[in-house]
C-alpha cells in the first residue's frame, strides 16, 4: 500500500514534471500504444529514461500494471537499487548471463502477461552506445509465440540518449521523437518474428530525420 | 488580482480577443455550410493560436515578474527545440548546459532593469564562455562548428527573444500610452499579424518569387501585400499604444513588416540546411516554437532600438 503511494508520488511529482520541463516528448501515433492489457511494448534502448517515458506516456490508470523487464544482474546489485527497481519502479528481473538448466527465464514476464499487465522489453537487451541501434534478441519472439493474442507494440525513441547517456548522471534538455508503431503478433518462426520487428522499428526511425551527434 | 495594465492595453487585449472569437465563428459556419471541406488545419492552428494568445495575454495582465517567466520559458523552449534540431557533439553536453544556463541570468538582468549587462552578457560574456568551457572539456574535432552554432542559437532564442521582454521594463516615461506592454503588444501583434497577411496577399496575389532557393512560396506579392496592411494597421493602434508620432508609426510599421520577412526567410534557409520541413512539433498546425518566432527574431532587436533610440 505505502509502496505502491510512493511508486504513484514518483510518477506524479518527479518523472512526469521531469519529462514535461526538461525533456518535453513528440509522440507520433500515440493512438497506436495499448489502452488495456495485456500487451508487449518493445523499444529501442539508450538511456533510463526510456523506461520513465514509455511508462508515462501510457494512460495514467496503466501505471499500476505496467513492468518494464530488467536486468537483474544490474538492478539487483545493491538492496536500495533492488528496492526502489522492484518496488517504485515495478521491473520484473530477469537473468541475462544464461539460464540454469530446467528454470525458464521468461516465467515471471509469462506470469505478468496473463495477469494481463503490460510489460516493457527492450529487446537490444542493454542501453549500449546512445542513439545506436543494435541488434535484437529472441526473447519477445518467445514471448509473443506462448501468448499469440497479446498485441507486441513497437515503438522508436530518439533523444533520451542525448538527453541521459549511459555514461553521465547529469541530464541536459533535449526535445525527443516518440514513434509509435502498429501491433504485431506473435508466430512459429522466431527468426521471421524477430525480423519483422527490427524492421518496424527500423521505418519507424525512418520516419523522422535526426541530427547527427558524435 | 491586481492589474496595473494600461486601458488601451486592455482595449487591445479585448480587440485580440475579439478577433479569435470571430475566426472560431467563420470558422465554425464554413463547416457548418460546407461539410466537405477539410478544416483539420485551419481548425489545429486556430486553437493554437488560442494558446498562445491566452498565455500571451495572462502574461501581460499579471505581474511584471510573471510576464518575464513567460518570456524566459519562451526562450528556453525555443533554445531546446533549436539545440534538439542542429547536430551537437556528445563532448558538449555540458557546454549546452551552460547556453541554458544563460537563460535565467539574461532574464535577471531584464527584471532588473540592468541595460549595460542584458546588452553584453549574450554577445560578450556568453561568447567567450562557451569555447573556453569547450577548451576544458578538449574535444578539438568539431570545435569551430559547435562554438559557432551553440551561440548563434543563444543569441536568436536568448538574445533577440529577451528584447520582447526588455520592452516591458522601459520606464513608462518612454511610453506614457500604454506603457512597456503596450509595447509589446504593438510590436508582437504586428509581427504575427504580418505574417498573416503576406501569406493570405501571396495566396492572392503572389506571382514573381523573392528567395526561390530558400522560401519557394514567398512571393513579391505578399511581401508588399503585407507591408501595406501591416502599416495599415499600425496606423490603426500607434496612438492607443506607443508614443509614436504618424511618420514614426509608418516607419515602425515597414520596419517591422519588412524585417518579419527577414527573420521568417533566415529560419527558412536554416530549416533548408538541416533539411527539415518544421522546426519541430510542438504547435499543433504551426509546427515547432522557432516557425511561430521567427520574425520576431529579427523585430525584437530591430523595433526594440527603434524605440529606444527615439523615446528613452
Amino acid at each position: 500500500m505505502i509502496t505502491s503511494s510512493l511508486r504513484q508520488a514518483f510518477f506524479w511529482l518527479v518523472v512526469r514534471p521531469f519529462l514535461l520541463i526538461v525533456v518535453g516528448m513528440n509522440v507520433r501515433h500515440r493512438e497506436r500504444l495499448p489502452v488495456e492489457g495485456p500487451a508487449i511494448i518493445v523499444a529501442n534502448h539508450n538511456s533510463h529514461l526510456d523506461t520513465m517515458a514509455l511508462m508515462t506516456l501510457l494512460p495514467a490508470r496503466l501505471l499500476r500494471v505496467t513492468r518494464p523487464v530488467a536486468a537483474a544482474d544490474y538492478f539487483l546489485t545493491s538492496r536500495l537499487r533492488a528496492w526502489f527497481a522492484l518496488k517504485i519502479i515495478g521491473i520484473i528481473p530477469i537473468d541475462r548471463a544464461g539460464r540454469a538448466p530446467g528454470t525458464d527465464p521468461l516465467a515471471d514476464v509469462s506470469e505478468a502477461l496473463d495477469r494481463g499487465e503490460i510489460v516493457i522489453v527492450f529487446p537490444e537487451g542493454s542501453r549500449g552506445e546512445p542513439e545506436e541501434l543494435t541488434t535484437f534478441k529472441k526473447g519477445v519472439a518467445h514471448l509473443a509465440k506462448r501468448n499469440p493474442h497479446v498485441p507486441v507494440v513497437p515503438v522508436f525513441m530518439h533523444g533520451l540518449g542525448k538527453s541521459l547517456p549511459k555514461d553521465d548522471w547529469l541530464p541536459v534538455p533535449f526535445f525527443v521523437d516518440v514513434f509509435v508503431g502498429e501491433s504485431m503478433y506473435g508466430s512459429d518462426d522466431h527468426r521471421a518474428f524477430t525480423q519483422a520487428m527490427t524492421e518496424s522499428i527500423q521505418a519507424l526511425a525512418g520516419e523522422g530525420r535526426f541530427p547527427t551527434w558524435d | 488580482m491586481k492589474t496595473n495594465l494600461h486601458p488601451n492595453v486592455q482595449l487591445a487585449l479585448g480587440v485580440m480577443l475579439g478577433v479569435l472569437v470571430t475566426a472560431t465563428l467563420v470558422t465554425h459556419l464554413i463547416g457548418r455550410l460546407r461539410p466537405a471541406m477539410d478544416l483539420g488545419e485551419i481548425r489545429s492552428r486556430l486553437r493554437s493560436w488560442w494558446v498562445i494568445a491566452g498565455l500571451f495575454g495572462l502574461a501581460l495582465v499579471l505581474e511584471r515578474g510573471w510576464a518575464l517567466f513567460f518570456f524566459a520559458w519562451v526562450s528556453y523552449l525555443a533554445l531546446k527545440e533549436y539545440l534538439s534540431l542542429i547536430p551537437t557533439r556528445r563532448a558538449d553536453r555540458r557546454v549546452l548546459l551552460w547556453a541554458y544556463g544563460a537563460i535565467p541570468f539574461q532574464y535577471l538582468w531584464i527584471y532588473l532593469g540592468w541595460y549595460g549587462a542584458f546588452l553584453v552578457f549574450v554577445p560578450v560574456f556568453l561568447f567567450l564562455a562557451i569555447p573556453m568551457r569547450m577548451v576544458l572539456i578538449g574535444e578539438t574535432a568539431g570545435f569551430l562548428r559547435a562554438a559557432g552554432t551553440i551561440h548563434w542559437g543563444a543569441m536568436v532564442t536568448v538574445f533577440a527573444i529577451g528584447h520582447v521582454a526588455y520592452l516591458l521594463v522601459l520606464p513608462s516615461s518612454v511610453n506614457p500610452n500604454g506603457a512597456g506592454s503596450g509595447l509589446v503588444l504593438f510590436l508582437v501583434a504586428l509581427t504575427q499579424l504580418n505574417d498573416v497577411a503576406q501569406f493570405l496577399w501571396g495566396k492572392a496575389v503572389g506571382r514573381a518569387r523573392v528567395m526561390p532557393t530558400v522560401s519557394p512560396n514567398k512571393t513579391w506579392g505578399g511581401l508588399i501585400g503585407g507591408i501595406v496592411t501591416t502599416v495599415a494597421l499600425a496606423l490603426v493602434c500607434f496612438r492607443a499604444l506607443t508614443p509614436f508620432t504618424l511618420r514614426e508609426a509608418v516607419l515602425a510599421g515597414i520596419v517591422i513588416s519588412v524585417f518579419g520577412f527577414v527573420g521568417d526567410v533566415v529560419i527558412s534557409a536554416v530549416k533548408r540546411d538541416l533539411q527539415v520541413k518544421d522546426s519541430g512539433a510542438l504547435i499543433p498546425g504551426h509546427g515547432g516554437i522557432l516557425d511561430r518566432l521567427d520574425s520576431l527574431t529579427y523585430t525584437a532587436p530591430l523595433f526594440f532600438h527603434f524605440t529606444v533610440y527615439l523615446y528613452r
